[in-house]
């Protein structure tokens, strides 16, 4: 944002303060495009894994999943993820809910959704490596 | 240009309107910026496929097997497929704006070309990826 603000509609001291609509000025912003770096990588591991994994038995799938690097790299994977889809869900839930009652439940179900689909991933890679 | 038709306000005198979506003609940049949201509102549900395979190698034998059951039907496939696809197109297209955020690839030729290198990209790489996976399971089932 270079030079005048054209039709500028915030208060100047919602535009000092620097938030947007989450609340968190320009943090989501940037991890979004921390994690999609992450995330390019982690995703090229992630299919060279599961292409390998592809017509084995349980007993491989289990024995490879749980190997040191593998397990690393899944869960590297998945809490990058969840963290990349609960910011981008945030965005999509911000961008088109209005209704403030619908948008609060909304963003909350995003949160339990992201915390739970990879806490449960993160826990089956871990149940995997240390075997119990 | 299409027409405007503005609801009258109560003093008869039309609402001021901005042009919106509707307005312009559609073109590819814009198509696959709704593309790269829609892609990742997919992965967002898909990655349950990946912690329903995760927690169910974990469970046992049983659980697997119902995974590679559900994983071989028609839908499955299909699911599978349309999820391969999401991850790769998304994937390229995070590589797209990321190379858009160094302020490279924004004139006019230049992005044409990034978006189209995207679209075709994806597709190609999941025909590999899935021709690769089929030869390491060594041929359709």
């Amino acid at each position: 944002m270079i030079g005048q603000r054209p039709n500028e509609m915030r208060t100047a001291a919602r535009r000092v303060r620097g938030m947007g609509a989450a609340r968190s000025g320009t943090t989501h912003f940037w991890h979004q495009r921390v994690t999609s770096v992450a995330g390019v990588l982690l995703t090229v591991a992630l299919i060279v894994i599961v292409v390998a994994l592809l017509g084995r038995s349980h007993a491989a799938v289990v024995q490879i999943l749980g190997s040191p690097l593998v397990a690393i790299i899944m869960l590297l994977f998945i809490l990058n993820s969840a963290y990349h889809m609960w910011i981008g869900m945030q965005e999509i839930i911000l961008d088109y809910l209005h209704d403030d009652k619908f948008k609060f439940l909304s963003l909350l179900a995003n949160t339990f959704f992201c915390v739970a689909v990879g806490l449960a991933s993160a826990f089956a890679i871990l149940k995997l490596s240390f075997g119990v | 240009m299409a027409e405007l038709k503005a609801e009258p306000t109560a003093g008869g005198r039309p609402r001021p309107i901005s042009p919106h979506l509707q307005i312009y003609r559609p073109m590819l940049t814009m198509v696959m910026s709704i593309v790269h949201r829609i892609t990742g509102a997919a992965l967002y549900f898909g990655t349950l496929l990946l912690a329903w395979w995760l927690v169910s190698a974990a469970s046992g034998p049983t659980a697997y097997a119902n995974v590679e059951w559900f994983m071989g039907t028609l839908i499955g496939r299909v699911v599978l497929f349309g999820y391969t696809w999401s991850l790769l197109h998304h994937m390229l297209g995070g590589i797209r704006h990321l190379i858009w955020d160094t302020l490279h690839g924004l004139e006019p030729a230049d992005r044409e070309m990034l978006t189209i290198a995207n679209l075709v990209g994806s597709i190609a790489l999941t025909v590999v990826v899935w021709v690769v996976g089929y030869l390491a399971m060594g041929g359709p089932r």
